[in-house]
């Protein structure tokens, strides 16, 4: 101390009123009450358990499961066992989460455009699509499209189709199959080879661009090179890839992969309603950059276009991706729905594996560990992404 | 100069000011309006004719199912069957509209449904409109004495109230109240006699509330099996909301706390109920609650539903309060300390006040989600309004092609008045709490 302040050290308290002793006696307190609990919490189950005749464990999951699922994307049969039934959940609710994520974001980006129109009409049609959707709750949504909507569609034999590839009936959606031939992986090796050289192409027209000023068409040309390669490949082998077109018969559609009405349903809600969130997400993203933003490149020179692309969007998508990245965890959460309907997702086929053989607990330990997977790897990438997208600061 | 002067002498050149004249017919009124908002650009003109003609189509096809081709009345499903019944079967709504409004509860019992209601909307309503005053007797009623009145008025009151529960209780009153008493008389950092008034009115509130609740206003007890549509919906809502906040509230101070384990505590409870979806969570609540629990102790189905939908929604509460917390410069704090004020006097008096108008759109975005939310009670069994809806499609004396539709209608534009009026009044509140210096 160089400082004289007639005072010699800090003021004289009492032991309880120091905060250091308070914060001490408070976390021990918290401690002790967390361990009586969960202690209270342990033996209560084991007890609860034994009286039930439940063996704890893992066992479980290897006995014969006795029951079939709908909709399965590995093989799958009553004699599989239950850790199978449940494989087969997590890679359904996979499955949807993807497919809705990818519905919900288009439909969302469009419509959080539109909502921004000058033009009246196509604003007022956004804006009532999205006060709808987002304020009937999604498990009403999804009753409707499975009772009311898809139970309306014809039957299959009158199913409609878009060109003869997909059908839609109150059956569901009956895809084309893809029958592997010899040398079809080569097709995937030149989608590999497709992306990588797009990156090569992408850095090299930047550092172009740096240095000369001029500009390369990385999108177009990338949008042909993605699409060009793998076609090339597909026509230079010969066609090794087939296509199983789905047949109506007189009472069911024939051949093709059929994705249950249950599938349908679920996918249509979840895209729907979700969209309707990430909708506002954009709208505000984009209302949150600034219009002196706009301005300054108009009188830069730069047109609509490139004004939008080159210097709102990456601003707005600044704002967009944090909630947006919830949003897509609410999706991949809310696909847990269809438990409701009957679709073997995860909750569903544990569910059901829980009713059969009574392993509650493991079941929840099974279920919260998956989504909390879930949740923190998509966290950990957004917020790598967002990372990567953040303004660089002072 | 004289030149210009002299010009206006000439015949040509006006000499008073011209009268204004109206805008163009093409700028203004309708026309220039629409010429404006629909038909800029022969592309947005385009538009405007597809979605208009979209939008006509949907309203008219909403219309004729609902309204022209609709059947108003009839006593069983023979009236919706038939060439003319493509539309609405209302005649279904009406019939079970008192059992999608109060599920099971006995008939002569609902106008205590009603009266809770009643109560309910009469205390809230004044509570939400800014300008009207008596706002904290109004809470005090809402928070304090509307619940056990509800409690009794639904259930019927007249609790058994034994002895266990007497001990039980009373334990719980003395670990609060002697820690209390202590402080204030060996410790001396309460006064004793402030210690000594907190504690009988501990005590004493809490001897009352039980003794209030034991007692028989002569009202037939329907359990809570009884009670469904959208008198269970609301309960469950109402509960979780209430719940939600002062947990959500407690949550978010301890994830900012500088004590690590309270910290720790809040950060994992926290992530744990919003990392999983509210389906698992209510399936944790009906089946392995019970299994943590002491043998032999058994507990209402509902309150069950009611712990999960709480623990779930305080979480989110949580993560909302904090995003407000984190708003409030570290000033605010550092000026409180300066002029002596404690954690909780802070808090109470100065943090907590700004922090929680800065996210009352948050808050009220987490409610109209919860609300949302309570229709997957259904799937744990109970009957709220979605899982009572879909019992009536199924009842043989209404089946009919058009039951489904109309059920699920009805359900879905009662959701959407509810969650619609929300998010209405967030938007009002946001404007009245706008005090222009946000930054």
């Amino acid at each position: 101390m160089s400082v004289t302040t007639g005072i010699d050290g800090p003021p004289k308290v009492a032991f309880f009123n120091d905060p250091r002793v308070r914060s001490i006696g408070v976390q021990a307190i918290l401690i002790a009450v967390i361990i009586f609990f969960g202690w209270q919490m342990v033996q209560n189950t084991l007890t609860n358990l034994e009286r039930a005749n439940i063996a704890s464990g893992w066992g479980f999951l290897n006995t014969t499961a006795g029951f079939d699922l709908s909709f399965t994307l590995i093989p799958y049969s009553e004699s599989s066992t239950y850790g199978r039934a449940i494989t087969v959940g997590v890679l359904n609710t996979l499955l949807i989460a993807f497919c809705g994520i990818i519905t919900a974001t288009i439909i969302g980006f469009i419509v959080g455009v539109m909502r921004l129109s000058k033009n009246w009409l196509v604003a007022k049609v956004a804006e009532i699509y999205i006060e709808i959707a987002r304020n009937v709750p999604l498990l009403v949504q999804m009753f409707i499209w499975y009772k009311v909507v898809l139970a309306a569609l014809p039957s299959p034999r009158e199913a409609w189709s878009i060109g003869g590839t997909v059908f839609l009936s109150n059956r569901g959606i009956t895809i084309p199959k893809f029958i592997w031939g010899d040398g079809a992986w080569m097709i995937a090796v030149a989608v590999i080879a497709a992306i990588v050289g797009i990156v090569f192409l992408r850095n090299w027209a930047h550092k172009r661009q740096e240095a000369t000023g001029e500009q390369f068409p990385v999108f177009l040309t990338s949008l042909g090179i993605l699409f060009g390669l793998p076609l090339l490949t597909y026509f230079a082998l010969g066609a090794p890839v087939e296509f199983e077109f789905a047949e109506q018969g007189n009472f069911n559609l024939r051949g093709g992969v059929g994705l249950v009405p249950e599938f349908a349903a679920l996918y249509f809600a979840l895209s729907v309603y979700t969209a309707s969130f990430i909708a506002e997400i954009v709208r505000s993203g984009i209302l949150a950059v600034n219009r002196g933003q706009t301005e300054a490149s108009y009188a830069l020179g730069l047109r609509p276009n490139p004004a939008l692309r080159l210097v709102v969007i990456p601003q707005a998508m600044r704002v967009i991706i944090p909630p947006l990245a919830s949003q897509y965890l609410n999706l991949t959460k809310n696909s847990s729905l269809a438990v409701a309907i009957g679709f073997p997702e995860l909750v569903a086929a544990g569910g059901t594996v829980m009713n059969q053989s009574g392993q509650a607990v493991e079941i929840i330990v099974i279920w919260m560990a998956v989504y909390l997977t879930i949740s923190l790897l998509t966290s950990a990438f957004m917020n790598w992404f967002n990372s990567r997208m953040k303004l660089v600061e002072r | 100069m004289s030149d210009i002067h002299s010009q206006r002498d000439l015949a040509y050149v006006r000499t008073e000011e011209a009268p204004a004249m109206p805008a163009p017919l093409t700028v203004s009124g309708p026309i220039g309006w629409m010429r404006e908002n629909l038909f800029p650009t022969p592309i947005n003109a385009l538009m405007s004719l597809i979605f208009g003609a979209l939008l006509l189509y949907v309203i008219w096809i909403t219309l004729e199912w609902s309204v022209f081709n609709a059947v108003w009345s009839g006593e069983d499903r023979s009236a919706c069957i038939g060439d003319g019944a493509h539309g609405a079967c209302w005649a279904m709504a009406r019939a079970k509209f008192g059992q999608w409004m109060y599920g099971f509860y006995p008939f002569t019992e609902r106008w205590r449904v009603d009266v809770v209601g009643i109560v309910g909307v009469l205390a809230l309503v004044p509570m939400m409109m800014p300008s009207l005053p008596y706002k904290r007797l109004n809470g005090i009623f809402l928070l304090g004495i509307y619940p056990v009145l509800t409690l009794i008025m639904l259930t019927g009151g007249h609790f058994d109230i034994g002895l266990s529960t007497w001990l039980t209780v009373g334990a719980f009153v003395a670990a609060i109240v002697i820690p209390i008493l202590l402080l204030g008389f060996v410790a001396k950092i309460i006064q004793p006699s402030h210690a000594l008034i907190a504690s009988a009115a501990i005590a004493g509130g809490v001897a009352l509330l039980l003794i209030i609740m034991s007692i028989d206003f002569g009202l037939p007890y329907v359990e809570t099996s009884k009670w469904g549509g959208l008198l269970l919906t609301l309960v469950v809502a109402v509960t979780g909301i209430v719940a939600s906040l002062p947990i959500g509230v407690l949550l978010a101070l301890g994830r900012r706390s500088s004590m690590p384990v309270v910290k720790l505590f809040s950060v994992a409870f926290i992530e744990l109920w919003r990392g999983v979806p509210l389906i698992t969570v209510l399936f944790m609540a009906s089946v392995v609650l019970p299994l943590f629990l002491p043998p032999g102790t058994s507990f209402d189905k509902l309150l069950r539903a009611l712990i999960g939908v709480a623990l779930f929604s305080s979480a989110y509460m949580a993560e909302v309060v904090r995003g407000g917390l984190q708003a409030i410069p570290k000033g605010q704090t550092e000026a409180a300390q300066a002029l002596g004020l404690t954690y909780w006097q802070n808090m109470g008096l100065i943090t907590l006040p700004q922090a929680l108008k800065l996210v009352i759109p948050g808050i009220v975005n987490s409610f109209i989600g919860l609300f949302k939310d309570t229709v997957l009670v259904g799937i744990i069994g109970l009957y709220d309004l979605l899982l009572i809806v879909q019992a009536a499609n199924t009842d043989q004396k209404w089946v009919a092609p058009q039951t489904h539709s109309t059920g699920f209608f009805f359900a879905a534009a009662v959701f959407w008045i509810f969650c619609f009026g929300m998010s209405r009044y967030s938007m009002f509140m946001e404007r009245q709490l706008d005090t222009g210096h946000k930054n």
